[in-house]
């Protein structure tokens, strides 16, 4: 302790440097953002539509007003050194909101964003990233790395909708959605556990293996007779009266059904048990120092197993998501790299279960902002904006903001002795 | 029998003194690290074998005969027998999937026990058909040879399913090498997929806006392709040197930031095709394409089948002689014993993810400037993914990945025919892949359900592994 006392910290720590990038983006959003913004308003509404309460921003006021904020919380950043989170927060937000007040000002189409209704798209389009990256959290905290998630979506996905179809009842539909989730878990378990077989390696095959299978009966069963086999029916909506009258967060949060109302409860149960019951206690032993767990008596293989089959049963059940709530009826490979998003919201969530709700919900964000701007005619590219939350991550491994440490025997198979 | 790397020959390098290593980023610390040195070692199984080794064992000095040899490596768990057998066995459960996936046939298996004669041989006929259906589609076609010596078809019609086979084959080996590379080095480079699509944006952007002479334009692509690509690689491996971020969370961000860019170029001015109203971009330019091996416009087999060989000869000699192939090993072997013998781990890393990214570039030129008639944002298909799946059953060896990626070929190539002539969906193809992977990557299962024997070549491996 005493050396490392004694060395002198250097200036350029990680929060001065992204202290450094916020004054960037600060100056950046206040004087290109504030010089192209038209004199127009940017309104914001705050139901679910484009009518309604609302308040304005000028657009060149609010583009440079904005542009200053995270300016100045960049320069706190660099200057105390601390706050990273919330600097961080409040000059990232700001800059979109810059960025917004630019944007909204000079469409052509649309002055107004609605709030209610981008709250509501954000939730919705994480719904399946907090289900998968809850399913990584679950395999990696016991040290068994989950690139699977992907293919554990699409076959939820897929044993949704038949089993729904074949039942005609869709929640055994969404029952079926989370063992078949669990059946591809369990191949994993298998693999990596009692095979010894590389982790990553066994992950990338059964997603090539899951999108082929579900694809190969897609086409051999459910394309010839969608009736018969591919019309599972949608999930009801369970909005809850009062709640959902409250204005932006309402129409997200209460006018939910069983996957959002689900994905919140989830994320609650498995932040408990990972953190106050034996169970997670053991999980996490066994993650982070399996010998140790074992010579307490804790059994590190089976406790792998269950939490791998957990894992599935939840990533399975978001997957039901695809193919009975986004739309009713499965098709082939319609996670289309979802899995690899929950993925990125897992080690964007450190590990952590709500780390990972918080990453899906910024990942969620940026999808719902790329569809509005989209639908007011934006000029930037919908493919750069789908890019942030890629690139985010990558800022995220590398250490450039925060430092994220995966549990210290992920991905390391035990053999006794 | 078989070879393991043979790294054990430099003297000097295992020596690792930990206190003298500088402070490098490790990569044997990630939980994505790879183990270069592929099947995994099955700790328990090589327990109980040592003692029953010996009765397997040449006496010491003494040559085996062939026969000898052959006798008891036949039915043994060597590399050869387990991917054979692996491949067997993927194919019996893709049977399996076809029966369930067949309406008819699927039927037929309620009167199993009323007339299991029938069931058995509707069965048999529906499975046999399908899969000579895919022979005949990938390797060659009876027919058409009998149908060619009477003169009642052209001889490209029968070389026709081989010519397929070898377009299947050389983008999968060009991905299958680039992940085969890294993982020599303890990298696992996941962004073959991504590093193809920058290939194929670097190739198809020389190959569609350049009018030069064939001579000029084409070897320009090529170029450009692996270039692109490779700085793709680059970029993972310098992230990865730098800041020691695991190269597998990277490359899958930087495979769906390249897919995304694609679809953005595509529908650039000067890119886009003026004429067509979907996405898509103009067409390659004639002297920019690689040509066919035959001029012959059925068959379709170009000149990335031999660059894809010979680059394969290349990167083998690389890796066994060449030192920057030996470093290579080295930091996969034990990254600290490498720093210490002198090699700079860091450089290693990125420049073999460069090498990596420009050899799944060449893959994705070599779509864009052979097969696809222009870009698109499908055009490359999985073939990122699957060169992973080739590389693991080609045990990341260059002549095994050349060898995995002519059977994937084939696969594809018959799976083509299977869909067309029996009806069997040609998505059949990438779960039999996924099985046969996943069944050589664990040889212990394969020896289980075989009973195979323990292979003394093997064995007296793994006893040098152990010492």
């Amino acid at each position: 302790m005493d050396v490392e006392l004694a060395v002198p910290e250097a200036y350029w720590t990680r929060t001065r440097k992204t202290g450094a990038v916020m004054i960037f983006l600060g100056l950046l959003a206040t004087i290109v953002f504030g010089a192209l913004a038209g004199s127009g308003n940017a309104r914001f509404t705050l139901g679910e539509n484009v009518s309604g309460a609302g308040f304005d921003i000028p657009g060149t006021a609010g583009a440079i007003i904005f542009g200053l904020l995270a300016l100045a919380a960049g320069v706190a950043l660099l200057v105390t050194g601390r706050h990273f989170g919330l600097l961080t927060g409040v000059a990232l937000m700001a800059f979109i909101i810059s960025a917004l007040c630019w944007q909204m000002s000079v469409s052509p189409v649309s002055h107004t964003m609605p709030l209610g209704f981008i709250a509501a798209a954000t939730f919705t389009a994480a719904i399946p990233l907090i289900f998968g990256s809850l399913g990584g959290v679950l395999c990696e905290r016991s040290g068994v790395v989950n690139v699977a998630i992907e293919g554990q979506l699409l076959t939820g996905a897929f044993f949704g909708a038949l089993f729904g179809t074949l039942t005609g009842n869709f929640w055994l539909g969404l029952l079926a959605a989370a063992i078949g989730g669990a059946l591809l878990s369990a191949i994993l378990a298998v693999f990596a556990i009692k095979y010894l077989v590389d982790q990553v390696v066994v992950g990338i095959v059964l997603n090539v293996f899951a999108g082929g299978l579900t694809a190969f009966f897609y086409e051999q069963v459910m394309r010839p007779d969608t009736d018969g086999y591919n019309f599972p029916g949608r999930v009801p909506s369970w909005p809850i009266p009062g709640l959902v009258d409250i204005p932006i967060l309402g129409p997200a949060l209460f006018n939910g059904n069983i996957f959002s109302y689900g994905s919140l409860l989830a994320v609650a149960v498995v932040t408990i048990a990972l953190f106050r019951t034996r169970w997670g206690l053991r999980t996490r032993a066994v993650g982070e120092h399996p010998a140790a767990a074992d010579t307490v008596g804790i059994r590190v293989l089976g406790l792998r197993y269950t939490n791998v089959l957990i894992a599935g049963l939840v990533a399975g059940f978001g997957g039901a998501y695809f193919s009975m709530l986004s739309t009713t009826g499965f098709s082939k490979y319609m996670v289309s790299g979802a899995g690899f998003i929950a993925l990125a919201a897992m080690i964007f969530g450190r590990w952590h279960p709500v780390g990972a709700f918080f990453a899906s919900l910024f990942f969620g964000f940026f999808g719902a902002l790329t569809g509005f701007l989209n639908s007011i005619g934006s000029p930037i590219p919908s493919q750069f904006l789908s890019m942030l939350p890629y690139v985010a991550t990558i800022f995220a491994v590398a250490g450039l903001v925060g430092r994220v440490r995966a549990p210290a025997a992920d991905g390391k198979p035990y053999v006794k002795g | 029998m078989t070879s393991h790397e043979p790294l054990e020959a430099e003297p000097g390098t295992t020596a690792a003194s930990p206190d003298k290593s500088p402070a490098l980023p490790a990569p044997d610390v990630d939980q994505y690290h790879v183990n270069p040195s592929l099947p995994p070692v099955d700790l328990e199984k090589h327990h109980d074998q040592a003692e029953r080794q010996p009765k397997h064992r040449a006496p010491e000095g003494g040559k085996r005969s062939f026969a000898r040899t052959f006798r008891e490596e036949l039915w043994a768990d060597n590399n050869f027998t387990v991917t054979l057998l692996a491949i067997f066995l993927a194919l019996v459960c893709g049977a399996v999937l076809m029966v369930i996936g067949n309406a008819e046939v699927r039927d037929q298996w309620q009167y199993l026990l009323y007339q299991p004669g029938k069931t058995l041989g509707d069965t048999w006929a529906f499975v046999s058909t399908a899969y000579t259906d895919m022979f005949k589609g990938a390797v060659v076609n009876p027919d058409t040879v009998n149908r060619w010596y009477w003169d009642m078809t052209t001889w490209q019609q029968v070389f026709y399913p081989i010519s397929e086979t070898l377009t299947n084959a050389a983008p999968l080996i060009f991905t299958g090498l680039a992940v085969a590379v890294p993982f020599r080095a303890g990298l696992f480079n996941i962004g073959g997929q991504g590093q193809a699509i920058m290939g194929a944006i670097g190739g198809g952007t020389v190959g569609l806006a350049l009018s030069l002479p064939a001579v000029v334009q084409l070897p320009l692509g090529v170029l450009a392709g692996a270039l692109i690509g490779g700085l793709w690689g680059y970029l993972v491996g310098i992230l990865k040197a730098r800041t020691g971020a695991h190269e597998v969370i990277l490359t899958i961000m930087l495979n769906n930031i390249a897919f995304l860019f694609l679809g953005w170029y595509i529908l650039q001015a000067g890119i886009k095709d003026p004429v067509r109203s979907d996405a898509i971009s103009k067409p390659i330019q004639e002297s920019g394409r690689l040509p066919h091996l035959i001029p012959d416009p059925l068959l379709r087999a170009n000149f990335a089948i031999l660059l894809a060989v010979a680059v394969a000869a290349g990167v083998a000699w690389l890796l066994k002689r060449g030192r920057f192939g030996f470093e290579l090993r080295a930091v996969g072997h034990n990254p600290h014993a490498a720093a210490t013998a002198g090699i700079k781990v860091g450089t290693t890393v990125a420049l073999t993810m460069a090498l990596a990214g420009a050899l799944a570039g060449l893959g994705g030129t070599s779509v864009a400037l052979g097969t696809a008639p222009a870009l698109t944002v499908d055009m490359l298909g999985q073939i990122g993914f699957n060169g992973i799946l080739v590389a693991l059953l080609g045990r990341v060896r260059p002549w095994g990945v050349v060898g995995a990626g002519l059977l994937f070929g084939a696969l594809q190539a018959g799976g083509n025919a299977m869909q067309t002539f029996s009806g069997v969906s040609v998505e059949l193809v990438g779960v039999i892949q996924a099985l046969i992977v996943l069944f050589v990557a664990a040889p212990a299962l394969v020896k289980a359900i075989y009973r195979l024997r323990r292979s003394p070549a093997a064995a007296a491996q793994a006893g040098l592994a152990k010492g």
